[in-house]
């Protein structure tokens, strides 16, 4: 399948422009760069859990997806559309169906890596044919920008906020591709909206996938991360760049770096940008920011291992 | 009997439960077990795996996610199934409503058992008493027969046009669903026909016709208006229950409504009761009226809907009424919820029979004869004296 842009600009549109989320909102750039890797000729059933995208592209009576869709709560996206892939399986085996559907789930960071979770786990080993998208920005924005297990360390939230004791989130993120990856599922993968082909590819790989697939896209959110908004993906490629968030694929078990960092930039390039990362930039915050560091550095290295490379 | 063509079998009410899933034959069953429920999941998955349904069985982590799947399945134009009881049942409830919110069809035997703590795998109704604002229509049974026969007729109560709403198909923990029932089976094909095809006006599979499902209802929205609707479809399934249980007598010889009488045509003070618990009060009720003593009883099949209007114009002429609840709503002394909402049904009424409360049976705790004896004696004494003795009557402590 085709990543040229002249043929993706010919591709419909699944999520219409008129929605409400933010401007400069990474999280329907992402949705349209997954959904330009759909097959042309299939349905689609798109589900969201309770979150950002959810409210702002369904305000009843209006609606923004140009394809059937189901929002049921906020932990269960994953087992709603196993429902829906199952009763597809059924009427389709009874020749009630005729069209051939595929089913894409875009949960946020909250609804997929905490209390989401279980839901995913349960339908990544039953193994139902789905597209599971985790639009990563890193918090809770829709209920005021709460803390995640995706949150990075030292990162201002609403719930982990700095002070004279505290210089944000003190945890380490969980590492949920890792932990999908684990399910031994046919595709699970990394990306960034700042790098569009890629992810063009690797939805079309989810897509063909005979079983479930998995994608964590950073999808940046100027609300909650405190940017100017016209820097979404200039954010996203730095978080690339700095290998904060390494861009790689599992297929099949195999694990595959997809972007090579030839020179690894300073953390501090990036999270400088950001307001919800200002307060490292005090002396008294130097240790907290020296870990955050420490921590990109080793993980970028145990992806590496993973992936069969070495750092130049 | 040529024209009902049943078949009379000896079944524990679970397995009449999984046989009616396999008569139903629904397109999707995602299920988890639970004590006292266990046997329908395993009964069923064993059906699918000979191949006996063309059902899609998902074998889900949770109840949570039972239910969510049964939404998304329900929600794109498949018949849909699930059981559960008590923990499970208070971990789907959230979703409960938005079953019931989505207007799907959805039918679910809940095989009641007490809620922890203390943990119980006993029978009481305190787990879907918990359900009864979540806009589900709720049908008690008083035994395996009656959990067949409303499992089927569940299916057609669910999707009627004027209803679409979920329906919760009660039947007790252990004393039905594991004791051994004399019972008539349908022939498939008898069941087949009364249930029909389902048809739905939305799905999510009609491409022809992409239909969003669940969306958000803004400040300015309409979630006003979806649940006065709700609630008016509520008040339609009272015709539709009545309708669809006349027909089911045409075809089984077994008739059914909101309620089963006895003796009401004499009786002065009658005894409300629900589940299993109503075979051995009418035993009761029987060998007292064969003494002459003019007792009566009312055995509640639809809680939901709560048929107010027609209990008060039977009642409303008795000189005492007893409710037997089997659970509790700790509300400080205002006792169980189906004496709750008979109590407060006569509020307008001016003619009103004395109401007493007994609460029983909690955490599987017997209901002997010896106990129905004695309260029936203290109801008897209530009616002749005119006066309440005490409101809630918990009967059978051992404190
Ligand atoms: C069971 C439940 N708990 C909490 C909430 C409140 N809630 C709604 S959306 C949300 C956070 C969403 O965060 P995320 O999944 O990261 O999506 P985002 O809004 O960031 O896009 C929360 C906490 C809820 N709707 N349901
Ligand atoms: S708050 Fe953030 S994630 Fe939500 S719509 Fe706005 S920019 Fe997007
Ligand atoms: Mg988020």
């Amino acid at each position: 399948m085709s990543t040229k842009l002249k043929d993706l600009a010919k591709k419909r549109e699944i999520l219409e422009s008129g929605h409400r989320m933010c401007a400069g909102c990474g999280a329907p750039v992402a949705v349209r760069q997954i959904l330009m890797g759909a097959p042309d000729d299939v349905e689609l059933v798109i589900a969201n859990p309770t979150g950002c995208l959810e409210v702002s592209t369904t305000i009843y009576p209006f609606n923004s997806w140009n394809a059937s869709y189901i929002h049921c709560g906020f932990e269960n996206v994953a087992s709603t559309l196993s429902g829906t892939e199952a009763a597809y399986r059924s009427l389709k085996r009874q020749g009630k169906i005729e069209e051939d559907y595929r089913f894409v789930a875009f949960g946020g960071d909250g609804g997929t890596y905490d209390i989401g979770l279980q839901a995913l786990s349960g339908v990544l080993e039953r193994g139902h044919r789905m597209v599971y998208v985790c639009y990563n920005n890193e918090a809770y924005m829709n209920t005021g920008i709460q803390r995640s297990s995706a949150t990075l360390k030292g990162a201002w939230t609403t719930t982990s906020p700095h002070g004279k004791e505290s210089f944000g989130k003190t945890e380490n993120r969980k590492d949920l591709t890792g932990i999908v990856a684990a399910h031994n599922i046919p595709y699970a993968a990394q990306a960034s909206i700042s790098h569009w082909r890629d992810v063009v590819r690797k939805a079309q790989k989810a897509f063909e996938a005979d079983g479930p697939s998995f994608i964590n896209i950073l999808a940046p959110c100027h609300r909650g991360w405190r940017y100017p908004m016209e820097q979404t993906i200039e954010l996203a490629r730095l978080a690339v760049q700095t290998c904060v968030w390494p861009l790689y694929e599992v297929e099949n078990g195999v694990w595959n770096l997809t972007t090579k960092v030839k020179k690894k930039k300073p953390l501090e390039e990036y999270l400088k940008l950001q307001g919800r990362f200002a307060h490292l930039f005090t002396e008294q915050n130097q240790e907290a920011l020296q870990s955050i560091q420490e921590y990109v550095d080793r993980d970028w290295e145990r992806i590496l291992r993973l992936c069969g490379e070495t750092e130049e | 009997m040529a024209l009902l063509e049943s078949k009379t079998v000896a079944l524990v009410g679970n397995d009449a439960v999984a046989e009616a899933m396999r008569q139903v034959n629904p397109d999707v069953v995602a299920a988890y077990p639970i004590t006292p429920q266990t046997d329908i999941v395993q009964t069923f998955s064993a059906m699918a795996a000979d191949g006996l349904v063309k059902t899609e069985l998902v074998n889900v982590e949770s109840e949570h996610s039972a239910m969510s799947a049964c939404i998304g399945a329900a929600a794109s134009g498949a018949r849909v199934m699930t059981a559960t009881c008590s923990q499970g049942l208070a971990l789907m409830w959230e979703l409960l409503y938005i079953a019931s919110g989505l207007r799907l069809p959805i039918v679910m035997p809940n095989v009641n058992r007490a809620l922890s703590a203390p943990i119980n795998i006993h029978c009481d109704h305190g787990d879907s008493m918990g359900a009864r604002d979540s806009g589900w229509i709720q049908l008690f049974s008083e035994n395996a027969q009656e959990a067949y026969d409303n499992i089927i007729q569940a299916v057609r109560i669910s999707e009627h046009p004027d209803v679409y709403l979920p329906v919760m198909v009660l039947l007790d923990g252990f004393i039905i669903s594991h004791a051994v029932d004399r019972m008539d089976l349908m022939e498939d094909e008898k069941v087949r026909n009364f249930i029909g095809e389902r048809s739905e006006p939305y799905t999510m599979l009609d491409s022809k016709n992409p239909t969003c499902v669940g969306p958000f209802d803004g400040l300015y929205g309409y979630f006003f208006e979806f649940k006065r609707q709700q609630e008016e479809a509520m008040k339609n399934s009272f015709q539709v229950i009545q309708d669809v249980g006349k027909e089911f007598e045409k075809i089984s010889g077994r008739s059914y409504g909101l309620f089963q009488t006895l003796g009401m045509e004499d009786a002065e003070f009658v005894v409300i009761a629900q589940g299993s618990g109503a075979g051995t009060i009418r035993h009761q009720v029987e060998c007292m009226r064969s003494s002459g003593i003019p007792v009566g009883m009312i055995k509640l099949r639809s809680f939901r809907p709560f048929p107010a209007k027609q209990l008060v114009e039977l009642l409303s002429g008795v000189k005492a009424v007893a409710v037997f609840d089997r659970s509790d709503t700790f509300a400080g002394g205002m006792g169980g919820p189906v004496f709750i909402e008979l109590r407060s049904s006569f509020y307008e009424q001016e003619k009103k029979p004395l109401i007493t409360n007994y609460i029983y049976g909690l955490g599987g705790r017997d209901l002997s004869i010896a106990l129905v004896k004695q309260a029936m004696q203290e109801i008897h004494e209530m009616a002749s004296s005119g006066r309440v003795k005490q409101m809630v009557n918990y009967l059978g402590l051992k404190e």
